[in-house]
């Protein structure tokens, strides 16, 4: 094999190499014409659409970078960044700790352990309409669930979906319920740490804290890294469990405004109001603060994060 | 699955706290279990039942609660004082359900299995054969991954629209006939895995790339692709802003999409018939319950994979 490389081409070779190259682009054709129609021209209509009016009755109208002075002036886009922030910065975090937390318990389940992963990971199985549903339903501020066990231990519950300020809060904390996915990944995680590595920090006298700050969690850093990477990105484009519950036609009750999440403000601008160069422009904005969020992170991981057998 | 019992105990062991005076690096098997570690044990199930009822319990409200009359849906009871099935009776007549699965199960079917024979193709060529610019194509198939879907979203939907598709469930699910990068990801890890002599030896024997293909890479791949079918019926049975986006008649939604205009009708609407929303939204959510009890295995070691590729 690694002869050939070496050896001079002949015709023949060559012939042959054509030939693979030419069947290989028949298996990939089907992405690379996805590839050109749905990412690669979309990407680039979206940029041109960005310095547009338009809403799809009459042709786009150049504007050049109105739309995006246009984002400062609008109070919606600060607010809906905002929200967005606020709901990724609380529950990126929050998720990790949880999940980690209940994958360590998991650990030590013995033989049950994939009984408890099973009724853990359901939750994940739910369409988030029905998330969606559920919130309103459960965490009801008069009637709902939450607030009746809170009520049990004499806590007065907060109005979870019409309080702006609880809004974001309950909508972290329903998002807990389907965290079954990171469950499982670091479940997996575990299981892959040396022993060796605990029995020698016993015999060191660490204790069971100790052995998860210094070890566990080192030892598992780049799985968590990863999760804190798609939970992060998710995070940002926030959108059916919110949708859900907040917008919608004939939807006055509730308080809007605390969970205005972004997509969802560039859902109404695009296809609500017809604005479809202004939302391309609000969705380049989202690019772009993702990239600086994800750039972060890996500059942060290059300093904390192990990868096993790795040169990094 | 004998390491991985070994691993558990073991971490059981390094949770038990080291006493004064006690031998210790002792095996466990070889003394009886300590009253602490014993307590330990008993701590790790009462939290991981406390656990397993708060994961539970939102399930077993709603189905209970779609089994209650209207005034009762409210009142938090886990056995209804009312048990009745007229829910399930009246909704038929109160939203087009049956029509809003029936299409529901269309897109999720077509979507599922375009996804995984396209998904599976384009894997297949990146995995096995070698030519000049792979490794950019490739990448380039990773990097789309990274691109957030609000960005291609209008453009998408511009494309359709001048196809005449809006208003008809084909924006659903004909995208994935031209693959999708996750799921080519996971695909060609799988495809390399394998060991390359089997498809010389094929090769050898006269077969073509196609017959490779079909007759020895696919049978192998059986277990990755049907991790690839069922996340994707989970993908397609769950969307909601394909469906916000592209239909407007009730009769063309899917099962999510009618369940969104059931809460705008009967709960903003102002007449609360809850009733009629949980029990939609039981309806809903029972067949992904179902896919996860038949593809449990599939689910779990789909996801742990996918942990452990990034």
């Amino acid at each position: 094999m690694s002869a050939s490389s070496i050896a001079p081409v002949r015709p023949g070779r060559l012939r042959a190499r054509r030939r693979e190259t030419l069947s290989a682009l028949l298996f990939i054709s089907p992405w690379l014409v996805g590839f050109l129609i749905f990412t690669l021209w979309p990407v680039i209509y979206s940029g041109y659409l960005s310095l547009t009016d338009y809403d799809v009755i009459n042709n786009p109208n150049f504007v050049g970078l109105d739309n995006y002075t246009a984002m400062f002036e609008d109070p919606k886009i600060a607010l809906s960044l905002t929200n967005t922030l606020i709901f990724t910065i609380l529950s990126v975090p929050l998720h990790i700790i949880v999940a980690l937390a209940l994958a360590l318990l998991l650990l030590r389940a013995a033989r049950a352990t994939g009984f408890f992963r099973t009724v853990f990971f359901l939750p994940k199985m739910t369409p988030a309409v029905a998330v969606g549903v559920l919130f309103l339903l459960i965490f009801n501020g008069q009637d709902g669930l939450i607030n009746r066990v809170l009520g049990f231990f004499g806590i007065s519950g907060p109005y979870w979906t019409t309080d702006p300020a609880w809004v974001k809060p309950g909508l972290v904390l329903i998002s807990l319920w389907t965290i079954g996915s990171s469950i499982v990944i670091l479940l997996a995680a575990l299981k892959n740490v040396p022993t060796e590595l605990y029995e020698s920090a016993r015999i060191d006298g660490a204790n069971f804290w100790q052995q998860t700050m210094r070890i566990t969690v080192p030892m598992i850093s780049s799985t968590i890294f990863f999760l804190a990477i798609i939970n992060t990105i998710y995070g940002f484009q926030i959108f059916t469990e919110a949708y859900t519950a907040f917008f919608g036609s004939g939807n006055t009750t509730y308080s809007n405004d605390a969970a205005l999440f972004y997509v969802i403000y560039l859902f109404q601008q695009g296809f609500q109001y017809l604005h479809m160069g202004y939302a391309s422009a609000m969705a380049w904005l989202l690019f772009v603060v993702i990239l600086i969020f994800t750039v972060v992170q890996f500059a942060i991981s290059r300093r904390t994060v192990y990868y096993e057998g790795e040169a990094r | 699955m004998t390491t991985t019992t070994g691993r558990a105990d073991a971490a059981e062991l390094a949770l038990a706290p080291v006493q004064a005076g006690d031998p210790p690096a002792l095996p466990a098997t070889q003394r009886r279990t300590p009253p602490r570690r014993r307590l330990g044990q008993v701590l790790v199930y009462v939290a991981l039942t406390v656990f397993a009822v708060v994961f539970t319990y939102p399930f077993i409200w709603l189905v209970s609660a779609s089994f209650k009359p209207r005034s009762e849906v409210f009142d938090n009871l886990l056995i209804p004082k009312t048990f009745t099935i007229e829910n399930y009776l009246n909704i038929w007549q109160e939203a087009p359900i049956g029509v809003w699965l029936v299409n529901s199960v269309i897109v999720t079917a077509l979507a599922a299995i375009c996804v995984t024979a396209s998904s599976a193709l384009v894997a297949w060529g990146f995995a096995y054969f070698r030519f000049r610019g792979r490794g950019l194509l490739f990448a380039l198939v990773i990097g789309s991954m990274m691109l957030p879907g609000a960005v291609t979203m209008i453009p998408t939907f511009l494309i359709w629209n001048g196809l005449g598709a809006t208003g008809t469930l084909t924006p659903l699910w004909a995208q994935n006939l031209f693959g999708s990068a996750f799921y080519i990801f996971l695909l060609r890890q799988f495809f390399l895995a394998l060991p390359r002599e089997l498809f010389e030896a094929a090769k050898i024997d006269g077969a073509g790339n196609w017959r490779i293909f079909t007759r020895v890479a696919l049978p192998l791949c059986k277990p990755a692709l049907a991790v690839t079918l069922l996340f994707e019926i989970q993908a397609a049975w769950t969307d909601l802003l394909r469906p916000l986006i592209y239909l407007r008649d009730s009769a063309t939604f899917t099962i999510p999409r009618g369940l969104k205009s059931l809460l705008d009708q009967f709960g903003f609407g102002g007449e609360w018939h809850w009733e009629v929303i949980v029990t939609a939204s039981v309806i809903t959510t029972v067949p992904m319950i179902i896919l996860f009890f038949i593809g449990q295995k599939q689910f779990v070691d789909g996801i742990a994979t996918t942990g452990s590729k990034g």
